[in-house]
């Protein structure tokens, strides 16, 4: 499978001697939905600014699909959308403007332009707003807005740094099944993200950055097979004050009518069933407690003192 | 990119730009003519029949080219110094980045962007002074390539300057204590022959006084500079702004780390 993004020994120190990357190399396979993970200040914003041009390396290659982007950039932009983690359009165009412009930038007639803009507006439920000053717009909207501009010359490879974040469940929700279509029918995205629990969801594979390294490149199952146990949430029947000294599990009440409990892998949940029913505790409904990713990362980019620090 | 796609990109940044400096009409294009009316009222009108001729024409009539090119200086200037300084600040210069827009395109398309607001207020402040003065063209040829070329060198000017400013404030420092004092300096108001001969040759150091001769050259006839020497100066100084302001680009000076 050729791979629509290959990064090889990758570094860059910044002017103030600021060793911000210190030789990644790094495959993304056409057509996969890749997360890049880390701390703040591990280095991911500094990786996808080589990519998109924004950043000057200091060494190393980048090809898009093949493409490498300093002999052959004309292509390899060509293949590349970016959605960045802050607004950068001008506040004073329109959603209609600001895209069919970006088109423009990619040699789209303004024809064809206005097309494109009206199939991606409309598919990011933004043609109603498409001559509102695009500073009126909401939050949510603005992201969205970045996506359609970036989606305008149809590209290959679609990066999304941190797409969702500020907005609502319900605009995230309907933005990640937009994700998934746009994956299905071919775009390989890659996308960077605050939530663990978007990465989960929607990604195949995972690469974690920390302290400038590549930690960790590996699909999201081999990843989550590494945690030993599982956790399970747990609604009661009938509130509990206490749970019984008896039951020797590890398990925390969180309030009187839900409890949580961490399940060896390599025992059976029915168990923890039977014990908590010989204690007259019954079970009307459980779920995976969803931040097994979460658990996996500090564990990962922790400093060995306990502590890890927040994704981004 | 094809040479038709890289047509359309240009187009699509002089589009842009045209659209901007048009939706702040109040702010770019009426100044000009209003501040111009108001010279020609009071140096015009007022004290300049009290001032008599100057190199043989009715001081009005003078004046007239000068304050064109005046208007054409600070407007093309201001526009793209502005525009690109605000593309940093808003952060959307990365639209072009992401896009495989050649850097030499990029300059050209906002070159164009601030010579088409240049020329324009050219144009108004012209109409404006056809209410004030019998303005005749000597030279329609001169006229055209004289304000065109000063349009594109000072909004070539203004792009460098949109690349080294940090700050608002740095966008107005140049045009404030550069641009027109050097402007003001620069003849509109008067002939370097009234000056001492000194003064004279301090005046000659000045590049907008031969771009502003040779424009009066176009509208009167008259000149203190012969105009090869200023159709020199001016290309000179265009390749030089040129090839600096591509340079800045390409190392991505102000706009990449």
């Amino acid at each position: 499978m050729s791979h629509a993004l290959s990064i090889q020994q990758l570094t860059k120190t910044y002017a103030n001697g600021l060793r911000a990357l210190k030789g990644i190399s790094l495959n993304v396979s056409e057509g996969d939905f890749f997360a890049l993970l880390g701390p703040n200040g591990a280095g991911k914003s500094t990786v996808i600014g080589i990519i998109c041009s924004l950043i000057n390396k200091t060494a190393g290659r980048v090809a898009i699909f093949g493409h490498d982007i300093d002999s052959d950039f004309g292509r390899a932009k060509a293949c590349l959308g970016v959605v960045p983690q802050e607004f950068n359009f001008s506040m004073f165009e329109t959603p209609l403007q600001i895209v069919v412009n970006q088109a423009g930038y990619y040699g789209i007639d303004r024809r064809r332009a206005h097309e494109r803009a009206e199939k991606y507006l409309s598919q990011l439920h933004l043609w109603e707003k498409r001559d509102v000053s695009s500073r009126m717009l909401s939050g949510g909207m603005k992201r969205r807005l970045m996506i359609a501009r970036a989606l305008v010359h149809e590209p290959r490879l679609l990066i999304l740094d941190e797409p969702t974040a500020g907005v609502d469940i319900e605009i995230r929700h309907s933005m990640w099944r937009f994700l998934r279509e746009i994956n299905a029918r071919g775009t390989t995205i890659i996308l960077t993200t605050h939530y663990l629990e978007e990465a989960e969801h929607l990604c195949r594979h995972i690469g974690i950055i920390d302290h400038g390294q590549l930690i960790e490149d590996t699909s999201i199952k081999e990843l989550l097979k590494r945690l030993n146990t599982e956790t399970f949430i747990l609604d009661l029947e009938r509130p509990v004050d206490t749970l019984p000294d008896s039951l020797d599990r590890d398990i925390r009440l969180i309030d009187p009518t839900t409890i949580e409990v961490d399940v060896s892998r390599d025992q059976p949940i029915n168990h923890v069933f039977a014990d908590l029913s010989s204690h007259d505790i019954r079970i009307v409904s459980m779920r995976n407690k969803s931040n097994r990713l979460e658990q996996l990362f500090m564990r990962l980019v922790g400093n060995g003192e306990g502590e890890a620090r927040s994704p981004s | 990119m094809t040479l038709a796609e890289r047509y359309v990109a240009f187009e699509t940044i002089v589009i842009k730009e045209i659209t901007r400096f048009t939706r702040i009409w109040t702010q770019t294009l009426l100044p000009p003519g209003i501040t111009t009316a108001l010279y020609f009222l009071i140096f015009g009108n007022l004290i300049g029949p009290r001032i008599g001729e100057m190199d043989g024409f009715l001081y009005m009539d003078f004046i007239v080219p000068g304050l064109i090119l005046m208007a054409v200086i600070t407007n093309s200037y201001a526009n793209v110094s502005s525009s690109f300084f605000s593309a940093k600040f808003q952060r959307f210069v990365e639209e072009m980045m992401v896009a495989p827009v050649p850097n030499y395109l990029i300059l050209l398309g906002y070159v164009a962007g601030g010579a088409a607001r240049g020329i324009l207020v050219g144009i108004l402040v012209t109409v404006v002074a056809m209410f004030f003065s019998d303005v005749r063209v000597h030279d329609p040829l001169v006229v055209g390539s004289i304000v065109l070329l000063t349009s594109v060198l000072f909004s070539l000017g203004g792009f460098i300057n949109g690349i080294f400013a940090h700050s608002f404030d740095d966008v107005s420092i140049v045009p404030t204590f550069v641009l027109t004092p050097l402007t003001y300096l620069g003849g509109i108001f008067y002939s370097i022959k009234l000056l001492p001969e000194f003064w004279q040759n301090v005046s000659l150091t000045n590049p907008i006084l031969y771009m502003i001769n040779a424009f009066r050259y176009g509208f009167l006839g008259i000149s203190d500079i012969d105009l090869l020497v200023s159709y020199t100066l001016i290309i000179g100084f265009i390749a030089v702004l040129f090839a600096l302001s591509l340079y800045l680009l390409n190392r991505g000076y102000g706009i990449r780390s």
